[in-house]
């Protein structure tokens, strides 16, 4: 589904990304980990089209998406939510998502539709009338979520979306996410620091260090690598 | 007409039905004086309407709309002054050429990622240069004016624009209308959920598969072809048009002051606030009048702004839908 080869991103004198190559096999759910600045959200923006790579290519289903502007991304099936949730504050919650659903339909109507279903399935139709700039911040997580699903990705970027949240919440979110892979067959790349929720979803763990790829694998082998454990996880975790 | 009415409840049709029958009434039962009064209203009504498009729904602030009203007005004029063109082809001219100038402008500013008040600069930039430049501009009178014929007749002429103010009224009744109904109807469409997600995050919109350039650019030019009919209005109902004036920084900000002060983004805001701030006014020179002090009408006007402004932050007219339970949920 996505393969991400050799991509290096600087921020003036700082590399953010250097020469990363991973895959995303479609169907897949995998995890993106390492500790805070190790580039993580910054290889989703260079995926989504929020910036632009330096060196790499990427692709999506074989076609080169690299350079294409954030909308272009969106509509070759990549929906993505953002770390630092972004709301449209004025608008409802229901609107919200009918927003990422006129990606597929011309019609409001349907897309209101089917931003109701999403709605119930993030839980959140009892909020659906409500501000997007009301909600607490696990709800404006959810919203990121169904906002994006509304698009009807290929591939859902997911940025941190089980943080701050208890870990029944991270549960129930978890299962959401299995219930989407199985059903619907929808690819998942996400970045968490929650380790109870990566162990629990993927089956494959991506690790980056000061924007290195460091270690790859399935997740028992990736918490036993030596250098993870130094880096990220620390000695205590295993 | 289901979009057009879905999710208003009975008691703002009422409103709506009783406001809108009075103004068509209206110039059956006024003097001159308070149908002038009028026709000012649904001036600030239309081109609220008009401006409120681009700021309100899409988020672009624009200082500049003096420059739509001028293209307007003066495309129309001189085509009228020179080749007898009717107003009506004038107008359509007009909008063409606003239209223009408004893709121009959004064109410069958004390929080059200019957001918010640098972009606002941009759009008083070239309303500035265009007054001068329209200042140097001979065969439209340069800065000493454009005058149109004045014909005084008491039969209306509506092809050719020449008539009594009763005329003048519908015409501008029937633009302020049409606005509210076109506004309804994009805020209700793909188009206008669009708008307002740029105005709320344009990166979240983009993320959304929304083509931000795309949509901008629809609001910029849109906000431009209408305002730019208001224009040829005014060219027909002033018969005179001075750069100075028309092109003016007062002129552009006239405009957004009743659209703040009625509700920012709202759909009966823009003409709520044309015609409490143009009714103010009156009364404000009435009122100077009696006191005979110099700026006292400023003055005042510039309080009552003020105190709108500190007491209904968002507007007075979501506060008052609220109140009345008059609007929907969608449009506050």
């Amino acid at each position: 589904m996505l393969k991400v080869s050799s991509v290096t991103k600087y921020f003036r004198g700082l590399t953010a990304v250097r020469q990363v190559s991973f895959e995303v096999p479609t169907g897949a759910i995998v995890a993106l980990i390492g500790p805070n600045g190790a580039g993580k959200t910054t290889t989703f923006n260079l995926i989504n089209g929020m910036l632009r790579p330096e060196e790499g290519r990427i692709e999506l289903d074989g076609r080169d998406i690299t350079g294409l502007r954030p909308d272009q991304v969106c509509h070759a099936g990549v929906g993505r939510t953002f770390q630092i949730a972004k709301p449209l504050a004025g608008l409802s919650v229901l609107d919200n998502v009918v927003v990422g659903g006129l990606r597929i339909t011309n019609k409001v109507a349907e897309a209101r539709i089917a931003a109701a279903e999403i709605l119930e399935v993030l839980d959140l139709a009892h909020k659906r009338d409500a501000a997007a700039g009301s909600l607490t911040l696990p709800e404006r997580k959810r919203l990121e979520v169904a906002r994006a699903l509304a698009t009807g990705p290929k591939l859902l970027l997911l940025d941190e979306v089980m943080a701050g949240l208890r870990p029944n919440e991270t549960d129930a979110l978890v299962e959401t996410f299995r219930h989407l892979n199985r059903s619907l067959g929808l690819t998942i790349l996400l970045i968490e620091h929650v380790m109870r929720a990566v162990m629990a979803l993927s089956e494959h763990v991506v690790v980056l260090n000061h924007g290195v790829l460091i270690s790859s694998g399935t997740p028992r082998e990736v918490v036993r690598d030596p250098q993870v454990l130094e880096c990220y996880l620390g000695e205590e975790a295993v | 007409m289901n979009v057009l009415f879905a999710d208003v409840p009975v008691r703002g049709l009422v409103v709506l039905a009783v406001f809108a029958a009075a103004l068509i009434l209206a110039p059956a039962v006024v003097d001159d004086y308070v149908l002038s009064i009028l026709i000012l209203c649904l001036y600030f009504s239309f081109i609220g309407q008009a401006w409120n498009i681009m700021m309100g729904f899409a988020g672009q602030l624009s200082l500049g709309h003096s420059l739509y009203i001028g293209l307007g007005a003066y495309t129309s004029a001189a085509l009228f002054v020179h080749f007898q063109t009717i107003p009506w082809i004038g107008m359509l001219a007009g909008m063409v050429v606003a239209g223009a100038a408004g893709g121009i402008i959004g064109g410069l500013g958004f390929r080059f990622g200019i957001r918010g008040v640098y972009f606002a600069l941009l759009t008083i930039a070239f309303a500035e240069f265009t007054r001068v430049a329209f200042d140097h501009f001979g065969w439209v009178g340069g800065s000493s004016g454009l005058f149109l014929p004045v014909e005084y007749r008491d039969d209306s002429d509506l092809l050719s624009l020449r008539g009594a103010p009763v005329m003048f009224y519908y015409v501008i009744l029937a633009f302020t209308a049409g606005a509210l109904v076109l506004a309804r109807l994009i805020l209700a469409s793909k188009i206008g959920y669009y708008w307002l997600a740029i105005r709320e995050d344009q990166e979240a919109a983009q993320a959304l598969g929304i083509n931000v350039f795309r949509y901008k650019m629809l609001a910029v030019v849109l906000s431009a072809v209408l305002t730019s009919m208001a224009g040829t209005f005014y060219a027909f109902y002033y018969n005179n048009l001075y750069p100075e004036t028309i092109f003016s920084m007062h002129k552009s900000i006239e405009i957004l002051l009743g659209v703040v002060v009625g509700g920012l983004g709202t759909l009966f805001g823009p003409i709520l606030g044309a015609f409490l701030l143009t009714m103010l006014g009156e009364l404000m020179t009435d009122l100077a009048e009696h006191i005979d002090l110099d700026g006292v009408k400023q003055l005042f006007l510039g309080l009552c702004l003020l105190v709108i402004i500190v007491f209904r932050p968002a507007g007075v007219w979501p506060w008052l839908a609220r109140r009345l339970g008059l609007s929907g949920r969608r449009d506050a």
